[in-house]
């Protein structure tokens, strides 16, 4: 017996998500000035990337916004290299690619972002990172290129 | 009125990696059947219907209405839950709550997911932050190959410690006639298997199974009449910490040690590697099943290969760790974590074949998910307290 | 069953597009009202039960985005996706089991941020029916229709409850859409599926609402009028359009059943208050009266006519406007809840139902209304 399945075709779901007050500042400081900023809690202090309305663990409205480095230390990574095919764009990813995790400085949290693997050798848990910035900027986070290894 | 509650019954398709000759809803109709055939119950016994998904793996909104057919939900009081990974578990939980709340006496849980129909690691980017997240992450692969990085270089932990881990699950699945991955793996098959995401090789992941489970719980008005051995639940706990992923803490799964600490304070366990005699554990990948057993306070930080090297987590050990082969042999997402609870139950009820562990008074399940989230929950052969 | 209150709630004003928010500002400012009517801080809060739909959300984990917002660190918390008062359900049930001493619901949805009719369209069977191009619009036409013709209701009568919803919500500072209209005004409107047209039919919402309920000691703890759950009961039908008689719906009479049960209720059109019905669409809020039991089968036409689900009217429907005025799908429930609970508590301001002791909560989960949730709620000593 023959078993058919049957395609999505060319379905499409698309949205307008909203970005919020907070994280609208921070993609248009992203897009005119290449600055990264974070808001800090007014309970505990921390500062968190990218800047959002309400700090988790205080349950605490934030509005202080502070201006980060563009640079950082590097405190977790991996390098892709199994290609799949990216929902946002529908084109099968090129690999290999580094994915990171970056502790900006000035930051409590970490910001996760590619990583650029041109040297494998110099990728390690540690090393000090710099965000790289696209030339043609859109206003969202692939305005950033991807961070590259500037240190041990 | 609230009341104890039990696990009487359960059941589960034979997990595959294509169920073409189904579709979802008599996938679902194949797993509720076995759980009613397990309980000796029929539909009109059941005053309650719980069934959950990932949606966006089948691409079917409102799944509790659409499944109805096979869910046996028709006419009844049926709900849905979803949160991503721990959805399985996540449900478990809800049985457990209805049935306790007084107003259900028996509440059929139905987990399932058809992950053949889509592509799993793009969907499961869409359960992350559209603005924030979604751009630049790279599914549970890489979600996970990130915190693999950070404990190993936390610990000195090797790729050799984690292949350890599969080499015990792929074995265990070997006697688990439901599991979808039955084949024994070696550690140097592990070692050399391709590289997904540094240090994440195939063989080290979870595959992605098309599979159905379903899970009756009753209350103790009537768990001893249905069943000779109705598996009480004595807690559960979870916490679903983390809304953006750059929030994550990845020294030790946070998530679970918080879930754990309560679950233990609540059930009065306080030493879990003596006290406990099986885990199921939601584990989707090699290393998950060193960083995590730590994380449940089994053992310090950075102890678990000492552990799993020396055999305390194997089928003979003084404590195993997932029997059936957990979900590095089979994961069909939304009802894995649920599939962890039946295969508990199964053990304490004893029924659980040639995968069986001797005596099993007290277990835990749980499950794990979405952005590093975990629930936990513990079950006894004695009625608790 | 035991007692469980509700003690605090708290919504977002109801709008067609909320720009400046994302789903977890919403979800923030409707926790952060909640809590300050029930004059509470998060610690009070045991755990927590979220309401989304990944659909709506485009986001496969939606209950993920609202965490934070919930107050949900370090706390319990699980995801119900569903209509508001399903979600609100396994948040009582939180507490009858014992294990918590108060749960925070939470519902949200931005109908903005996508296309409403292919977020609806995919509730249908990818096989046999959403190729057909289906969606909430059209499956509550070919329902309104099978409706009309079967007990002869009219579009006049359908028309008149869009009249009242629209006027009652000129005194809901949260609601959408507050409008004089008169009955030419609905017939005229623009036909969207025949024989619904646009003022039949609830607008487009973004909007979130947040409730927080309680077991007896901690009401009683937090504050001196709580709103006891009497009953509460739902019951799903059959999923295949063609598989049930559109014109009935009998999952409503048994989740209302179960609830009337529950609450001691034999004879709801004198019994109730005033009801918080979920009217999608015009039609829809005669064929849930009928199947509430506030009127015969095939009644509903007649009792709007007579004036009877105004709010001087001897079974007020919908004060607030109902979701004709504003549907934030999910929330809407929740929403409905909690005016209910602020009808009981005579706080509902310009739209309160004057001695209002005993009300009804309704919410629809699926296509066609194929299920629903039934809330009786009542004060002191009703």
């Amino acid at each position: 017996m023959e078993l058919l399945t049957k395609g999505s075709g060319e379905a499409e779901q698309p949205f307008q998500y909203s970005v919020g007050r907070w994280g609208s500042k921070f993609l248009m400081e992203l897009r005119d000035h290449e600055k990264l900023f974070g808001i800090r809690c007014p309970k505990c202090l921390k500062v968190y990337v990218p800047p959002r309305q309400v700090c988790g663990p205080c349950f605490q409205r934030m509005e202080e916004l502070v201006e980060l480095s563009d640079q950082g230390i590097l405190v977790a990574f991996t390098i892709i290299r199994f290609s799949f095919i990216d929902p946002e764009t529908g084109i099968t990813k090129p690999v290999p690619y580094g994915y990171g995790f970056i502790k900006l400085d000035g930051c409590d949290n970490s910001f996760q972002h590619f990583i650029n693997i041109e040297d494998e050798s110099k990728v390690k848990i540690g090393a000090r990172v710099q965000a790289v910035f696209n030339e043609d900027k859109k206003g969202n986070l692939m305005d950033i290129k991807y961070f590259r290894i500037i240190g041990e | 009125m609230a009341k104890r509650v039990a696990v009487v019954g359960t059941g589960q398709t034979y997990h595959k990696s294509k169920r073409i000759d189904v579709n979802g809803v008599e996938l679902i109709y194949e797993a509720v059947t076995q759980a009613l055939e397990d309980a000796e119950l029929t539909r009109d016994d059941i005053d309650l219907v719980i069934i959950g998904n990932m949606d966006h793996f089948e691409g079917i909104n409102y799944v509790d209405m659409w499944s109805i057919d096979g869910s046996g939900g028709l006419m009844k009081p049926t709900i849905k839950l979803t949160t991503g990974g721990t959805t399985g578990s996540t449900l478990a939980i809800a049985g457990y709550q209805m049935v306790a709340s007084g107003l259900f006496d028996k509440a059929l849980v139905i987990g399932w997911e058809k992950n053949s129909e889509s592509d799993t690691t793009a969907a499961i980017n869409t359960a992350f932050d559209p603005i924030w997240d979604r751009l630049t992450f790279a599914g549970a692969i890489g979600g996970l190959a990130v915190e693999a990085s950070a404990y190993m270089n936390d610990y000195g932990i090797t790729e050799r410690d984690a292949a350890r881990v599969v080499v015990r699950d792929r074995k265990n699945a070997y006697h688990n006639p439901y599991a979808h991955l039955r084949k024994e793996v070696t550690i140097e098959e592990v070692l050399s298997s391709p590289m997904l995401c540094d240090p994440i090789k195939l063989l080290d992941m979870c595959p992605r199974s098309d599979g159905a489970c379903a899970v009756i719980f009753a209350s103790e008005d009537v768990a001893e009449k249905i069943t000779e051995i109705p598996v009480w639940i004595w807690g559960t706990a979870n916490r679903h910490l983390y809304t953006y992923i750059n929030d994550v803490n990845f020294h030790g799964l946070q998530s679970l040690k918080n879930a754990s600490k309560e679950l233990y304070q609540k059930c009065g366990i306080r030493e879990p590697l003596k006290e406990i005699d099986v885990i199921e554990l939601y584990q989707p990948y090699s290393f998950g099943g060193l960083m995590w057993l730590e994380s449940m306070g089994l053992c310090k930080d950075g102890e678990a290969p000492r552990l799993v090297w020396d055999g305390v987590t194997d089928m003979d050990g003084e404590l195993p760790v997932n029997p059936s082969g957990g979900v590095i042999a089979t994961n069909p997402i939304g009802a894995t974590g649920l599939i962890r609870c039946a295969e508990v139950a199964m053990q304490i009820m004893d029924k659980a074949g040639e995968h069986q562990v001797p005596d099993v008074k007290i277990a835990v399940s749980t499950g794990f998910g979405g952005c590093m989230w975990s629930d936990i929950l513990l079950y006894g052969k004695e009625k608790p307290k | 069953m035991e007692k469980v209150a509700i003690i605090g709630i708290g919504m977002t004003k109801q709008e067609r597009r909320k720009k400046a928010e994302t789903f977890a500002d919403m979800v923030f400012e409707a926790v952060t009202k909640a809590l300050e009517d029930a004059d509470m801080t998060t610690k009070d809060i045991d755990n927590i039960v979220t309401g989304c739909n990944d659909f709506w959300d485009g986001r496969t984990i939606s209950s993920m985005a609202v965490g934070d917002a919930s107050g949900a660190w370090d706390k319990n918390i699980s995801c119900v996706e569903g209509d508001g008062t399903f979600v609100a359900f396994y948040g009582m049930t939180r507490i009858l089991s014992h294990s918590y001493g108060t749960t925070l619901v939470t519902a949200h949805s931005k109908g903005s941020e996508s296309v409403s009719s292919l977020i609806t369209n995919a509730m249908f069977d990818p096989i046999y029916t959403r190729p057909l191009g289906l969606d909430g619009i059209t499956s509550a036409a070919l329902q309104a229709r099978r409706y009309m013709d079967k007990y002869g209701i009219t579009e006049e009568q359908c028309a008149m409850v869009s009249v009242k919803n629209h006027r009652n919500a000129k005194n809901n500072p949260y609601s959408q859409l507050p409008m004089d209209l008169s009955l030419k005004d609905v017939l005229n409107s623009r036909m969207l599926a025949d024989p619904i047209k646009l003022l039949d039919a609830s607008p487009i919402t973004d909007g979130a609402c947040a409730v927080i309920l309680a077991n007896e000691k901690t009401a009683k703890r937090f504050t001196k009028h709580p709103v006891w759950i009497k009953g509460v009961g739902f019951c799903a039908d059959a999923y295949h359009l063609g598989d049930r008689d559109l014109a009935e719906c009998k999952s409503l009479e048994k989740a209302a059943q179960t609830a009337y049960k529950m609450a001691g209720i034999t004879n709801p059109f004198k019994e109730i208050d005033v009801a918080e019905i979920y009217d999608a669409f015009s039609y829809q809020e005669l064929m849930w009266s009928e199947g509430l039991g506030f009127c015969d089968k095939g009644g509903g036409g007649k009792l709007v006519e007579k004036g009877e689900t105004e709010m001087k009217g001897s079974i007020p429907l919908n004060p607030s406007g109902g979701c004709l005025s504003a549907h934030a799908v999910i929330a809407a429930g929740l929403i409905r809840i909690a005016e209910a609970t602020l009808q009981v508590r005579g706080g509902a301001g310009k739209r309160q139902i004057p001695g209002s002791k005993t009300a009804l909560a309704h919410g629809v989960n699926g296509p066609c209304g194929q299920s629903h949730c039934v809330w009786i709620l009542g004060g002191e000593d009703g």
